[in-house]
């Protein structure tokens, strides 16, 4: 049994020290795209995490079993099955968000974060550890997200999950809202910057230059 | 172990076993939450009439959706060829399925809107305000895009020639360009405009529309055919062969 300093580590180190999206830069498309309110980033980041950490439960339990010449294979086959029962449910129980998230849920499938941590970690660990695994890079995925769609929702619609935060010109309030924001390209900024911002607090990150 | 492992009846015995219980997870899900999400599904389509109907606010909790469309929109049937109301002709009628029954439908002819044949018999729903008189027509209307068929509700004055809204509701276009036929600023375009000129249908999307024109509107740019696609299925189910009967009859007034 992994002893307790493992299983913080593979909690919570994907969320500062190893994360999926500033260090590894995996899964950046999606978190480009549906990060224009909260509340989609939040459904967004519960799907992935979700996904993530029961692909790699299951890759892991047969992980003994998988013969490695179809391995990939099957981890897809998991995955995708995964990925569309999380799809059915979001069109069962949460519609509306359904339809703004359109083809990014099924697009978890092709989510690097997905592949990556089933063949690199899922393969090789036991199951618990495993799972864990999985929720800590859905957290440190969904970290991301949620620092992007908080900036984005604030400063471009003025809002936090649809409450009124700064009151926009046109609603009668003072902010002009930053149009900017409102569109997906200017996450790569975002990104960019919280790339620098935790680079600059964990200097180790940084490449060496060559 | 590792030789074992990878011998060829263990490769297909993991890979039937994997699909296996995949594919019974997956159906489970798609089955066992079907009956939700079609209520969501008639929820949503509710709530695009009401759109169209100029009666929906942006927040509506379901019970008012529910309750608002109960009170002010009525679906009815209209044969097409005659323009005339009539009781739907099976229990549970869509004329999106009617159109794949010939028995149901007929040949299109003469026309770029997209499909092969369209019903006989069409949904239409009348808006009623608080007195009760009919104060628009909600139209369902669909054809091609650029990539796939748009499904959209077009509402009418109760005049049948001024437009009110067109609003799609299910759409494949270009994100950004295409798909720009959902975005608000170009829906309010069509408020206002008018279809007919002297009897013959004269609604036509063009560039650089003249915007004191009332039969054209500004195409899309950088989507000249979800633009033709748009005018096309416009012009056709405003025309003779979709509700243009319906609309000279103006049945709904009796």
């Amino acid at each position: 049994m992994a002893d307790t300093k493992e299983m913080k580590k593979a909690l919570f180190g994907p969320i500062l020290d190893n994360n999926p999206i500033a260090l590894q830069v995996l899964g950046v498309c999606s978190a480009l795209a549906i990060t224009t309110k909260l509340e989609t980033a939040l459904v967004m980041s519960l799907a992935l995490t979700s996904v993530v950490a029961f692909s790699n439960l299951f890759i892991s339990l047969i992980r003994n079993q998988i013969p490695s010449s179809v391995r990939i294979i099957i981890q897809m086959t998991i995955i995708a099955s995964l990925v569309i029962v999380v799809d059915q449910i979001l069109k069962a129980y949460s519609y509306e968000i359904s339809k703004q998230l359109s083809v990014f849920v099924g697009l978890i499938i092709t989510n690097c974060i997905v592949m990556g941590r089933a063949e690199a970690y899922a393969m090789k660990s036991p199951p618990l550890m495993s799972f864990l695994d999985g929720i800590g890079n859905g957290l440190g995925y969904s970290f991301v997200l949620v620092v992007i769609g908080t900036i984005k929702e604030l400063f471009g619609f003025g809002t936090i999950l649809g409450f009124e935060i700064l009151p926009l010109v046109q609603n009668g309030g003072w902010y002009q809202g930053n149009g900017l924001l409102i569109l997906p390209f200017s996450s790569f900024f975002l990104i960019g910057g919280l790339i620098w911002f935790i680079r600059t607090i964990r200097p180790e990150q940084v490449e060496p230059k060559e | 172990m590792s030789a074992k492992k990878e011998s060829l009846g263990k490769t297909v015995g993991i890979v039937v076993a994997v699909c296996l219980v995949c594919s019974i997870v997956v159906s489970g899900a798609a089955v066992g939450l079907r009956s939700l999400q079609q209520t969501n599904a008639a929820l949503d389509k509710k709530s695009n009439i009401l759109n169209a109907a100029g009666l929906y606010e942006m927040g509506m909790s379901n019970s008012v959706i529910e309750s608002t469309y109960a009170e002010r929109v009525e679906p009815r049937f209209v044969n097409l060829d005659s323009g005339q109301f009539v009781e739907a002709p099976t229990a549970d009628y869509d004329m999106y399925k009617a159109a794949k029954q010939t028995e149901y439908s007929t040949q299109v002819t003469n026309s770029n809107v997209g499909f092969q044949r369209r019903p006989d018999v069409a949904s239409v729903y009348l808006v009623r305000d608080a007195q009760g008189d009919v104060s628009r027509i909600i139209l369902p209307v669909h054809g091609s895009g650029l990539w796939d068929l748009m499904y959209g509700f077009l509402a009418l004055d109760a005049d049948g020639q001024t437009v009110r809204e067109l609003i799609y509701y299910q759409q494949k276009e270009t994100p950004g360009l295409g798909g720009e036929v959902q975005n608000p600023a170009w829906q309010d375009k069509w408020d206002g405009k008018e279809i007919y000129e002297n009897g013959d249908v004269a609604i036509r999307v063009v560039k650089n529309a003249n915007p004191s024109n009332p039969h054209t509107i500004d195409a899309l740019s950088g989507a000249t055919l979800t633009s033709n696609g748009v005018e096309n299925t416009i012009r056709y189910w405003v025309g003779e062969q979709g509700f243009g009967q319906f609309l000279k009859n103006q049945a709904w007034r009796s």
